[in-house]
């Protein structure tokens, strides 16, 4: 089975059950959205996925390969984590933040190799950063910092790469920059599993999507269908203006519905 | 050749000069050439003595115990994610001291001189089982911050309470002097007591540098790197307790050298977490054989203590660190 599948996964934390029975799937070549109100379990999801946090049940595999028989190395080569508002806790240069994208490659000792170093320049032509390469990441901008960190996330060379809210602290034209990257991945033969927020990049960027709500899959399946007029009401409590423009469909939050569930 | 490279060639070099230094440097005047005589062998009796049996030791002890408190500091800082993290932030400091304080209460020390020694040992390993444990179930930084604290509040009020049951005055003065640290009158025995345990704390530690840099990207990231991060906590928190523990335990308490050599080697060298533990040892021990050369030299009327000195030189060293680098490192 290629792909990562999530199969029936229920995680409870301290008394609360943050996923009950889960399953979903992301597949190479596909940009797939998860979404959902706060608290829905998206971010748990995404570090079970990632072997951050245990199960009670269920499995995870990545191409047939159970991630629990995979070390933790072997795990991350396969997939990469851009973690939610990503600190950088020294004063350390955009090049060596990115290199530390090559760490599941190299043993303790190794330092970069000339294909290391290549992986890094490349990352960071397609994330827009290799002029801030010498710059020192903490005194970057949220926008510059958070296309190092993408850069970081792609020298890894991952297959699958999991994104949570990327874009969430972002101004309008790098969050289009960012959605972008993203979604040019799949189509170079990544899988990328993004949380999000804006239900419009959702709707736009995506290939399908995941709806989470109080840890229970709603639906996955293409844009239109998840983000339909009755899953906004139902799920996030809202109506939303729709319009399109260049062959793309929008849509923005309108007001807030009675009939809530969150 | 990289400048972390060179920068580390330097330092030796330091390192050897300072240690030079230090070993003409005494009471008894002697030459360059006295001192290699006495050391392979041919010189006179007195002079072989001083120099192997009483400089030689207290210069090994300054570079080993400098160079434990350095990269203790430095590894600590990495793991904890903190500038402020210091060895003595894990508690083993105090426990040490405690350790002392109550075999100079018992009155040990006449009838077994190493008994001080050995007792602050202990209190170091009781201090460094506790954390251990600790950390094995909960290694969040807060808890190991928290604990560490915990316990050494809990030290200093035994200590406190040492003192309070003190019915002598000289008792409670020798035990104020212990815990300012000293070099002075250390031997080959004080030596092979703490060179195994730090040597067992460095071992501990010997290839965290690519989880230290990994780390600086969060823990959830770096685990995602394939970094096993309870494992890497585990091994610096009781490798760094072990070495400093055994060091606080012969030299007594010896303040700033694992706060500020760190910074120093960031603001010189590098900022990389995993890149600045060996020059923060090799920084470790010269500075703190560079301090015990300046101990002895006649500027006060008394002997100055060690842990004086380095944290006289070692806070405003600090300061001026913390505001060179206050816009880069927040």
């Amino acid at each position: 089975m290629s792909g990562l599948m999530v199969k029936n996964i229920s995680l409870e934390l301290e008394g609360h059950k943050i996923l009950q029975d889960v399953s979903a799937s992301v597949k190479a070549g596909e940009t797939v959205g998860l979404i959902g109100p706060n608290g829905a379990g998206k971010s748990c999801l995404l570090k079970s996925i990632l072997g951050l946090l245990d199960l009670d049940t269920g499995s995870i595999s990545i191409d047939g390969e159970n991630l629990k028989d995979l070390s933790l190395k072997n795990r991350a080569k396969k997939m990469a984590y851009a973690a939610q508002g990503a600190p950088v806790h020294w004063p350390l240069t955009a090049e060596t933040v990115v290199g530390l994208g090559r760490v599941p490659h190299l043993n303790p000792w190794q330092k970069l190799s000339k294909d290391d170093k290549i992986a890094l320049e490349y990352a960071m032509q397609r994330t827009d950063c290799l002029d801030l390469k010498d710059r020192q990441v903490t005194t970057l901008s949220g926008g510059e910092r958070a296309r190092v960190l993408l850069a970081r996330v792609l020298a890894t060379g991952a297959k699958y790469i999991l994104a949570d809210e990327p874009v969430s602290s972002l101004d309008p034209s790098h969050q289009l920059q960012v959605m972008k990257i993203l979604s040019g991945l799949s189509k170079n033969g990544n899988g990328v599993l993004v949380v999000l927020h804006d239900l419009s990049h959702a709707l736009r960027y995506c290939d399908r999507i995941i709806l989470l709500n109080e840890g229970k899959v709603i639906g996955q399946d293409t844009p239109d269908k998840i983000l339909s007029d009755d899953n906004l009401k139902n799920i996030f409590g809202i109506s939303a203006a729709r319009w399109s423009e260049n062959g793309h469909q929008f849509l923005s939050p309108l007001q807030i519905e009675d009939g809530s569930t969150s | 050749m990289s400048r972390y490279t060179s920068a580390n060639i330097v330092l030796i070099f330091g390192l050897i000069i300072v240690a030079i230094g230090s070993l003409l440097y005494g009471r008894a005047n002697m030459s360059v050439m006295d001192v290699i005589n006495a050391l392979f062998g041919g010189a006179s009796e007195p002079v072989t003595i001083i120099v192997r049996e009483l400089r030689l030791p207290r210069v090994i002890l300054g570079i080993v115990i400098g160079a434990a408190m350095g990269v203790s500091g430095a590894a600590l800082q990495g793991v904890l994610r903190n500038p402020l993290a210091d060895p003595g932030v894990v508690g083993v400091s105090a426990s040490a001291a405690l350790g002392a304080v109550i075999a100079i209460h018992l009155g040990l020390v006449a009838i077994w001189p190493l008994s001080i020694s050995i007792f602050a040992m202990a209190g170091a390993l009781a201090a460094t089982a506790i954390l251990f444990i600790i950390s094995a179930r909960d290694s969040s930084v807060l808890m190991l911050i928290l604990v560490g604290i915990g316990i050494s509040s809990l030290a200093m009020a035994a200590i406190s309470l040492v003192m309070n049951m003190a019915d002598n005055p000289m008792s409670i003065r020798d035990m104020i002097m212990w815990m300012l640290g000293s070099l002075e009158n250390r031997t080959v025995t004080d030596l092979l007591l703490a060179v195994p345990f730090i040597i067992i704390g460095w071992l501990m530690m010997i290839n965290i540098g690519q989880g230290l840099n990994a780390l600086s990207v969060g823990e959830d990231t770096a685990q995602t790197m394939g970094i096993d991060i309870k494992s890497l906590k585990l091994r610096v928190v009781v490798g760094s307790a072990i070495s400093v523990g055994a060091a606080v335990a012969v030299c007594g308490s010896i303040g700033f050298v694992g706060l500020v050599v760190p910074h120093m080697v960031r603001a010189l060298i590098t900022n990389e977490p995993g890149r600045i533990l060996i020059p923060s040892a090799l920084l470790g021990g010269l500075l703190l054989t560079l301090a015990d050369v300046v101990t002895r030299m006649p500027i006060l009327s008394t002997d100055l203590r060690l842990g004086v000195v380095t944290s006289l030189i070692g806070a405003p060293a600090f300061l001026y660190i913390i505001y060179k680098t206050r816009r880069t490192m927040r």
